[in-house]
């Protein structure tokens, strides 16, 4: 199996301190956040599948630093770091793996399914290769509606197989989009790897058929990360041209928290863990003079007393009362005041929501009580079950 | 004005009246459309705003919710119901979802305009009744017009709604002649059911083009069987104006249900199942479904011609609600 260990660019240009502390400060925002996401998932906390990008940081924030404001940015189920790198507090990011009430997405999304309208972080998607036309769509809708927005998609190596992939790729350039599509090479595609999913392995040049030029990144090396997707954007802003990027990265934990990781060797994660982007950058700001190690061990202990915190106010968050169940559905208004929806705690039929205003007490058995749903703190996560049926 | 046309005018005084409302789809502009729906509209619009698509209906769905999220109105159209299934990710997974997983931070007002029906010996792949499919979701509209006015007046509402709309016309429909108010303004809105023609001796609830020869029916019923019954056109499924056929049914105390689509999991099933919770004492015989046969599209005319619901079929179902049960 050949080693794709991205070589080792020059020596890139470090941005302004102040600068490179932020995305030292982010990247371990992230890594901080992503740890204890996963212990809370081994309390059980946490749902359903939890994805850790961990590893993969200097992707993610050295991308996202390449946007303006006002661009959107989309990613995949993997999303917990897009969504903090973009601003999001991180208490309702933890209170959304909690599925509180005081979650990004209100509970309804969990892990997979950030969401940050504000902060222009459309979306982490379950369903792979599913975001690329919705990229497309909101590049599409910069360009109809004349500004200079560009769109930043974020996706994996996996899903550069999906037919989404070439249909959006020969979309976008055939329209002129502003929009950069960044595979997110971390070498497989869940356990399977890049040599047995891809025939064509150089995934940049997956795009060239399509009339996508494709631009590489060390995605293990923020600043790099950050100079490529500097340069595919503005292609994308002011010539009109969707560029696809590769950034070359590796998870240093599995596809997802019930992955036994049989499909590679712990020498090949030893081997990458040397280029942690966290321990490289911050290593970096140290020589240059940016940065000293108290300072670097003050900026850790603070993180972590902010995860803390959003683990404190996730625990205190209430679970969605059981009217929320019925709650965003549809946009109500002059032309659809309601819908019959068949409540399946009751054979009794009802209009929507603005019908809908019982009280839980009102409900013929309490939400807490569904047995298919438990509000379970001990609920325990069969790791086999967990794998079964996931993308 | 024939339904085609009905359809074509709602789009054009839509995309006057709100400069975000574009199109999409293949083929829809220098070749005006498979069925010319939106014939005309290139050349009035220009290629801003109707776009010629490639054969890619998974992904100009889906860059239609993602164009919908950030601030405009597309109206994607698909040539057949069946090529929507290559879109039903987009559909199902991301327009009808996001809403609701995104905890109510977006809105999708997206339109995406598919004809269904049989009768053109199209075979297997171009010819199904699929409203069931879309009935099924929930955060997502349906509406299954019949005349040429409903065409217009429910396309007009959809294209204004916030939410994601499956608006399905019918291939036979399209040639089809009725009257549409002259009048800019005229909408109809989703969820109001329409009495096509009142009776008191039976309900029968017609979906999509099934609404007409259900009328058919009722006039054969009324003159040679002296059966006067009430014909319903749902118009849209979801929502759904269930009083307006409930207030039918508790006054005939009988319903036929007719559609073209397949009988398991169809309308029929689901509206049925809704009658007799809402309205079991009120029924004086078990409502009756009159489906599309349960089969893949046939080829052949002959065969073809049996695979979907005519006339005489809802006669007998109607007649059978009034058969003596305890007699046999």
């Amino acid at each position: 199996m050949t080693e794709r260990v991205a070589p080792s660019t020059q020596p890139a240009q470090l941005p302004e301190p102040e600068a490179a502390i932020e995305w030292l400060n982010t990247m371990m925002l992230i890594r901080r956040f992503e740890e204890r996401a996963g212990e809370m998932y081994a309390k059980a906390k946490v749902g359903g599948f939890l994805h850790l990008a961990i590893g993969e940081e200097a992707t993610i924030v050295g991308s996202t630093r390449a946007l303006r404001d006002r661009d959107y940015l989309i990613s995949t189920y993997r999303s917990h770091g897009h969504t903090l790198t973009r601003g999001s507090d991180p208490n309702h990011v933890m209170a959304e793996l909690f599925g509180r009430v005081d979650g990004l997405c209100k509970g309804r999304g969990g892990s997979m399914h950030m969401f940050d309208l504000e902060r222009r972080f459309m979306g982490g998607y379950g369903i792979v290769g599913g975001n690329l036309p919705l990229a497309a769509g909101f590049a599409l809708a910069s360009d109809y509606l004349g500004t200079d927005d560009a769109t930043l998609c974020q996706f994996g190596d996996g899903a550069s197989n999906q037919g989404t992939f070439g249909e959006t790729m020969n979309l976008a350039a055939l329209w002129s989009l502003p929009v950069v599509f960044m595979i997110t090479n971390n070498q497989f595609g869940m356990g399977t790897s890049l040599e047995r999913h891809s025939a064509v392995t150089d995934l940049l040049r997956k795009g060239e058929g399509f009339g996508v030029p494709g631009m590489r990144c060390d995605g293990m090396d923020v600043v790099d990360t950050y100079n490529v997707t500097t340069e595919a954007l503005k292609i994308a802003r002011e010539e009109r041209r969707p560029v696809l990027v590769e950034a070359l990265t590796y998870r240093f934990r599995g596809h997802s928290m019930a992955d036994p990781e049989e499909y590679r060797t712990k020498e090949q994660v030893d081997e990458w863990r040397k280029r942690d982007p966290l321990a490289v950058f911050g290593d970096q700001l140290v020589a240059a003079g940016m940065l000293d190690e108290e300072e670097r061990a003050r900026m850790d202990r603070e993180t972590m007393a902010r995860i803390d915190e959003s683990v404190a106010f996730a625990d205190a968050s209430p679970h969605p009362a059981p009217t929320a169940l019925y709650e965003d559905i549809y946009v109500l208004g002059d032309q659809v005041r309601g819908w019959y929806s068949v409540d399946e705690r009751t054979p009794t039929p009802h209009r929507g929501e603005d019908e809908h205003s019982m009280d839980s007490a009102d409900l013929p058995r309490s939400a807490e009580h569904t047995g298919s749903h438990p509000v379970n703190e001990a609920t325990p996560k069969p790791a086999d079950a967990a794998q079964q049926g996931e993308d | 004005m024939r339904y085609r046309e009905a359809l074509n005018s709602a789009l054009r005084e839509e995309m006057a009246r709100d400069p975000n409302v574009m199109l999409m789809g293949e083929d829809i502009g220098v070749f005006n459309g498979a069925f010319k729906v939106t014939a005309g509209l290139l050349e009035e619009f220009g290629e801003k705003r109707v776009r010629d698509t490639p054969i890619s209906e998974n992904t100009i769905v889906g860059m239609g919710v993602g164009a919908a999220m950030t601030g405009l109105r597309p109206v994607v159209e698909l040539m057949t119901i069946n090529f929507s299934l290559l879109a039903m990710d987009q559909i199902v997974n991301h327009a009808a979802s996001i809403r609701y997983m995104f905890g109510g931070q977006v809105k999708v007002p997206l339109v995406v305009r598919m004809p269904q029906g049989a009768g053109h010996q199209l075979g297997p792949t171009h010819s199904h009744s699929w409203e069931a499919l879309y009935l099924h979701v929930p955060g997502l509209l349906v509406a299954v017009p019949t005349t040429a006015a409903d065409a217009k007046g429910l396309l007009k509402s959809a294209i204004r709604d916030d939410n994601p709309v499956v608006f399905i016309e019918h291939e036979y429909l399209y040639g089809q002649r009725g009257e549409v108010p002259d009048d800019e303004d005229f909408t109809v809105n989703f969820g109001e059911a329409a009495i096509r023609r009142e009776g008191a001796d039976v309900t029968i609830v017609g979906i999509s083009r099934m609404a007409l020869t259900a009328a058919r029916a009722a006039k054969t019923l009324s003159e040679e069987h002296g059966v006067e019954a009430e014909v319903i056109d749902p118009r849209t499924l979801r929502p759904l104006d269930l009083d307006t056929i409930l207030a039918s049914v508790r006054k005939t105390n009988r319903c036929v249900i007719v559609e073209e689509g397949w009988p398991h999991g169809g309308v029929g099933a689901n509206l049925s199942a809704l009658i007799q919770e809402q309205a079991f004492d009120d029924l004086d015989a078990p409502v009756q479904r009159v489906t599309g046969a349960d089969v893949p599209m046939p080829y052949s005319k002959a065969l073809e011609q049996l695979a979907f619901p005519h006339e005489p079929q809802i006669v007998d179902a109607v007649l059978a609600t009034f058969r003596d049960r305890t007699a046999s």
